[in-house]
């Protein structure tokens, strides 16, 4: 069986190339986008001012950290791991280890170098486990993973004293040893993982343009090769694995400052799962697509569960429909569309988009009315009592409110289908204007 | 301490029986398409809760029928409109597919049945015990599960190896394209299998639902540990696979069993090991602690020492 991994390369190397083209673009064009990323990051804390916002704002700083650490696995170097959450946990713990040392009166070290520790920590097991699990690619390598996962993950029930059982070990993050702030208030540590984000993700950023980087995109797409020219893919791929390692441990030890607690729930095949949607759903081929992954699906956790206890539900139907049409993801699909909005074609799909996005709707009310529906029914005690749906009060024994859901999703289903059509022939249009105009 | 034995082996048999019958699905899968099928043990509950809502109606043998025929038919058109869809993009998509369908299947069956457990009990006509030994009994049901899986393995043994079915099949797997020319539809012979396999956990879910809780969690207890099966036997043999099914099964039952230390068999010869701090907490662990982890600590050493596996013929 032959290892096609997924076709990420050229969009990934023509991704790099945009930034460093001699010549090219002056200063804004190079680094407006981190500029303004930055500003984002200073300024979104000033302007979303609750407890529940600023707290998302902290958890999607170190799932940014994560998902690219994982995307270095994935994306870089073509290993598709199920156990990431081990180094991501691990890290956990030996930052609130540490940060037990430190607190109240220990050690004399500063609060903001904590991550650092949690990363060392994790490098430490990802030399074990990668040395493990990099002799081989593909599907062997995926095996051991989710393996040394369950391993790692029913490890944690063993050692009691090491990993706190079923409460987890906890810390307290207000120590005398901090440098700048006193990391009472959740703006502070926010403005924390946010310095520990940027500068993970500029090293990250630069670890793929080095000769590592560039091996490890060589060993993902043709292993053969990369032997013929001399170098040890194995190695490739064990350094990769380390340095993957140290900064999911970065991102662990952050959790263990924001929460004050690490369980081995953050070990576990869910946390691992949840990585991996996050980075797939956001993109696997270019370096910002886990960024907007790692955004979007916490967004989307944090928001859809208050709203919906179903929601791992529509999340699995969107992962499931990406891995069908949109295997690139997210960062793929906006990649598709730059030639056409350089040829300033953009308008000519706006209607076809616009006519695919209320059809959608439709469909997307009638199957959410429809799942809603079932779910009231086969989880709540007594089905008699109305449930709230879309702000009405809907009785499930009632023929009606099923008949509309219905109706809803199967017209809805049906316009799609022709709206996708209608999409499919605009595209192909432009794209054939575009490719006539530059012959 | 013989009855213990005597039935740690009889229920790790058992336990390693079903777990060939889950596994013996997603080997065929693996071999003839190289997809390593995560949602397979998805299909195994399934199976369990169509089994339960269709014997609320006809009975527990209509059930033992019909369902794995049913979820037979949906794993065929999930191959037809999803996994062939998704197969150009490579073996990672395809295992994200079927990583993506496990979450799914899970909670549309939360939808549906709810989160509790529903009440799948063993069948009235088999609920007698079978015999007495030592003064246990051994129920019934546990004898009709075994000789299931006999008959399964036998028939699928015969199937892949004396028939015309068999030949072709194993002929697809090396030789697609010399299969296709001599005039048989490979991507439908695929999609047999992949619906045949996924029967298969189906009949599995069906007969092991009662003995196990039917009930949303049991897809993600049970999967990792038939991945075990599956690349500890060999990718691809089923040989490999009925054994490597039975050895942990076995292994897993007689270590639950057994209460041993390494700090109290050291103690016992005379050697004691500091009561503090790691290797105390290390050497107080029990042999039934680590039951858990042993598939896994199998799985691992066998990837790193023979990545075929016990009877594998090919490296993934």
């Amino acid at each position: 069986m032959t290892d096609r991994t997924l076709p990420t390369g050229k969009t990934a190397a023509a991704a790099m190339r945009g930034g460093a083209r001699p010549g090219g673009p002056g200063f804004l064009a190079r680094y407006g986008l981190w500029i303004f990323a930055i500003v984002v990051m200073v300024a979104a804390p000033q302007f979303m001012t609750s407890g529940f916002s600023r707290s998302m704002l902290s958890q999607i700083g170190i799932a940014i950290i994560f998902a690219l650490s994982y995307n270095m696995l994935l994306g870089q170097g073509g290993m598709l791991s199920f156990g990431h959450a081990v180094f991501y946990g691990l890290g956990g713990f030996a930052a609130i280890h540490l940060l037990n040392e430190i607190s109240p009166d220990g050690l004399p070290l500063p609060l903001e170098l904590l991550p650092l520790a949690g990363g060392i920590g994790a490098m430490v097991f990802g030399v074990i486990f990668g040395w493990i699990s990099t002799a081989r690619a593909g599907t062997t390598f995926a095996m051991i993973s989710l393996g040394i996962g369950e391993l790692v993950y029913a490890g944690t029930s063993m050692f009691p004293d090491q990993f706190g059982g079923e409460s987890g070990i906890s810390g307290n993050r207000v120590t005398d040893t901090s440098l700048f702030f006193g990391y009472g208030p959740q703006v502070e540590v926010y403005y924390l993982i946010a310095f520990w984000c940027l500068i993970s993700t500029i090293v990250m950023y630069l670890l793929t343009r080095t000769p590592l980087g560039r091996m490890a995109n060589a060993v993902r797409d043709n292993e053969e090769r990369v032997r013929f020219v001399g170098y040890d893919p194995r190695i490739v791929r064990f350094v990769q694995y380390v340095l993957a390692s140290f900064f999911a441990g970065i991102a662990g030890g952050l959790t263990a400052i924001n929460y004050e607690i690490v369980t081995a729930e953050n070990v576990s095949a869910v946390t691992s799962g949840s990585v991996l949607l996050m980075t797939f759903i956001g993109g696997v081929g270019n370096f910002a697509g886990p960024i907007l992954g790692a955004i979007l699906v916490t967004i989307l956790q944090l928001s859809l569960s208050s709203v919906t206890e179903t929601w791992q539900l529509y999340f699995g139907l969107l992962f499931v429909v990406m891995v069908m049409f949109a295997p690139m993801g997210l960062a793929g699909v906006i990649m598709a569309h730059q030639p056409i909005w350089q040829a300033g074609r953009m308008g000519r799909l706006v209607v076809p988009y616009a006519i695919g996005l209320v059809t959608f709707l439709i469909m997307g009310t009638g199957l959410v009315a429809l799942i809603e529906m079932n779910y009231y029914m086969s989880t709540t005690y007594d089905a008699s009592i109305p449930m709230v749906l879309f702000g009405q009060d809907v009785s499930v024994h009632e023929a009606l409110p099923w008949a509309l859901a219905v109706a809803a999703t199967v017209v809805g289903g049906y316009l799609f289908r022709l709206a996708i059509r209608r999409i499919v022939r605009a595209w192909d249009a432009v794209v054939a204007e575009i490719k006539q105009g530059g012959a | 301490m013989l009855e213990i034995l005597v039935f740690s082996l009889l229920n790790g048999v058992l336990f390693g029986m079903l777990l060939f019958m889950l596994s013996s699905g997603l080997t065929l899968i693996f071999s003839m398409m190289g997809v390593l099928n995560f949602a397979h043990a998805s299909f195994f509950m399934l199976g369990a809760y169509f089994a339960y809502q269709i014997s609320t109606v006809t009975g527990f043998w209509i059930a033992l029928i019909l369902a794995p025929l049913l979820v037979g038919g949906i794993g065929m058109l999930i191959e037809r409109y999803g996994l062939r869809r998704v197969h150009k993009y490579g073996h990672v998509a395809e295992l994200l597919f079927t990583f993506g369908l496990a979450f799914l299947i899970e909670e549309i069956v939360v939808m549906i049945w709810g989160r509790i457990p529903v009440d799948y009990g063993v069948p009235a006509d088999l609920n007698f015990t079978f015999f007495t030994l030592l003064g246990t009994n051994f129920p019934a049901y546990r004898a009709f599960i075994l000789l299931i899986a006999v008959m399964m393995f036998a028939a699928l043994f015969l199937t892949i190896t004396r028939t015309r079915i068999g030949l072709i099949i194993q002929a697809a797997l090396t030789h697609p394209d010399m299969v296709a020319a001599l005039g048989h539809n490979v991507p439908r012979v695929f999609m047999m299998v992949f619906g045949g396999g996924t029967a298969l956990a189906a009949l599995a879910g069906v007969i092991g639902g009662p003995i196990l809780v039917t009930e949303p969690g049991m897809a993600f207890l049970l999967g990792p540990i038939i991945f075990v099966v599956v690349v500890f036997g060999g990718m691809g043999s089923l040989g490999g696979a009925f054994v490597a099914s039975l050895l942990i099964g076995v292994i897993q039952t007689l270590a639950v069993a057994l209460d041993w230390s390494l700090g109290g068999t050291l103690a016992a010869i005379g050697i004691n090991l500091p009561v503090d701090g790691f290797i105390g907490t290390f050497s107080r662990i029990t042999v039934s602690q680590t039951a858990p982890i042993l598939p896994y600590l199998m799985l691992v050493l066998m990837l790193i020492f023979r990545p075929k596996g016990l009877m594998g013929t090919r490296e993934s």
